[in-house]
């Protein structure tokens, strides 16, 4: 038996009758065709499905897709605007943020998601925000540098939103 | 891992929820934030023919003080409960529990009243609301009623919930003056569960222990009251000494088995050592905060 699913994915609408036990992971897939979203472990352990729901990053192996009918759900896929990186993907690009790169996209939706809530976060925390998304390549050293590196972007944009940046270079 | 086929409801009243366990009460689920039952239905240990989903009954995500206790509904997330100052600063055991449960992304779906539904031994919320000594309701068409979580907790994997009743609010009772409670927990990693966890609850008159409960997370086939330490500490006064002996009770209490977390006597060398950890936290906050 099949149930029928309406939901957004990255502002696009999507819609498709599907098994109650399809996972979300593969809805995104397999249905919308959106392979950014990787699965890993498939155990709820290393995040590297995590995609944001309603804004909130979840876990997206661990979630059937009937459960988040109607929900707004975005993915890696969403987070460059015009041909213009994130302040997270640029924040990866410029710390070296990745090297195999299987976990960067739940990595970005996690750190994303949670420097919205967390201007200004201590190493600390953006440790802890990140402790259900494993990385087997970096160490996190760099990671972390990137979280700050977009969280320095983002406060630069919410200061002064409509300005252009003056220099071509990025700050360090 | 594709789980078994199953039929999903979402029924929008507690009606609605009963009515559909009702018509296969063999074979149904309640589902709420899922982050234990799913990953049991994808390994096949579940594989229940109807799920109940509760995400659009209205009522059901309550967080407040009622009547001399806190209510948690039962789809208030980890994560709310991390984030809630009332928790925070009355509640502080649960804090840490919700803190410790996982990890942040599987705390963003995962419910307290899923924690204790579950009757997971390795749990973590079950511990700490046998250390505060917590009511569950249950409600059925039969009606509804209160259980000490002490009964709710029947054995591993099972609690006295019957197949008609839904987990609808967990009752805490409010804390005493000079009250504090603390959760400490030892796992080998991030979103582990614990090889032993120990959660508090002491209510002090001076520097003598008027009250005392104290929980055990995954040293048993339940989440376990430490009764012998709870009894050698009340009237007693928190010296090292009398930590340490209420440790020794404790480690006591425990029925630990040995597994791929370590063996027997390991376990119970931690429930010593983080039973003393947990009441030093929690008389220091019974000590810092003015109700």
């Amino acid at each position: 038996m099949t149930q029928h699913v309406k939901l957004t994915l990255n502002g696009q609408p999507v819609e498709a009758d599907i098994e109650p036990r399809l996972l979300l992971v593969h809805f995104i897939r397999e249905v919308a065709n959106l392979t950014g979203t990787h699965i890993g472990c498939d155990t709820t352990s290393c995040g590297a499905c995590t995609v944001q729901i309603n804004g909130v990053p979840s876990k997206s192996c661990t979630l059937f897709a009937v459960q988040v009918d109607g929900a707004d759900i975005r993915t890696v896929e969403g987070l460059e605007q015009d041909g213009q990186l994130s302040p997270i993907q640029e924040g990866f690009f410029e710390e070296h943020g990745l090297q195999c790169g299987f976990c960067t996209p739940g990595m970005m939706m996690t750190a994303e998601a949670f420097l919205r809530d967390h201007p200004d976060p201590s190493e600390a925390e953006i440790r802890q925000a990140i402790s259900g998304n494993l990385c087997r390549c970096t160490g996190y050293v760099n990671i972390v540098k990137s979280i700050q590196h977009a969280a320095l972007r983002m406060r630069e944009g919410q200061a002064a939103p409509q300005e252009a940046p003056v220099t071509a270079e990025a700050p360090r | 891992m594709i789980p078994d086929n199953f039929t999903y409801l979402a029924p929008t009243t507690l009606a609605g929820v009963w009515e559909a366990l009702n018509a296969h009460p063999d074979d149904s689920k309640t589902l709420a934030g899922g982050q234990s039952l799913i990953p049991l239905m994808k390994f096949r240990l579940a594989a229940p023919a109807y799920l109940v989903d509760l995400r659009h009954v209205p009522g059901l995500d309550t967080l407040e003080e009622r009547d001399g206790a806190l209510v948690i509904g039962a789809m208030v997330r980890e994560s709310a409960l991390e984030r809630s100052s009332l928790i925070q600063r009355r509640y502080p055991g649960i804090h840490d529990a919700s803190s410790v449960v996982a990890d942040p992304l599987v705390r963003n779906w995962a419910t307290v009243g899923g924690n204790l539904a579950h009757g997971d031994p390795a749990n973590d919320h079950p511990a700490m609301m046998l250390a505060l000594g917590a009511r569950v309701v249950a409600e059925s068409p039969r009606g509804r009623r209160e259980l000490d979580i002490g009964d709710f907790l029947v054995d591993t994997m099972e609690t006295a919930l019957q197949p008609d009743e839904t987990l609808t609010e967990i009752h805490v009772p409010q804390p005493a003056p000079h009250s504090g409670s603390a959760y400490v927990k030892f796992e080998r990693k991030v979103g582990d569960y614990a090889i032993a966890a120990v959660g508090v609850r002491l209510t002090l008159d001076g520097a003598t222990v008027r009250e005392a409960g104290i929980g055990l997370t995954n040293v048993g086939p339940k989440a376990l009251r430490a009764q012998q330490a709870e009894a050698f500490l009340v009237g007693q006064q928190l010296t090292d000494e009398t930590l340490r002996e209420a440790g020794r009770l404790a480690a006591v209490d425990a029925q630990p088995s040995a597994d791929l977390r370590g063996p027997v006597e390991y376990k119970r060398a931690l429930v010593r050592t983080l039973t003393m950890r947990a009441l030093r936290a929690a008389a220091e906050r019974a000590n810092a905060v003015t109700q």
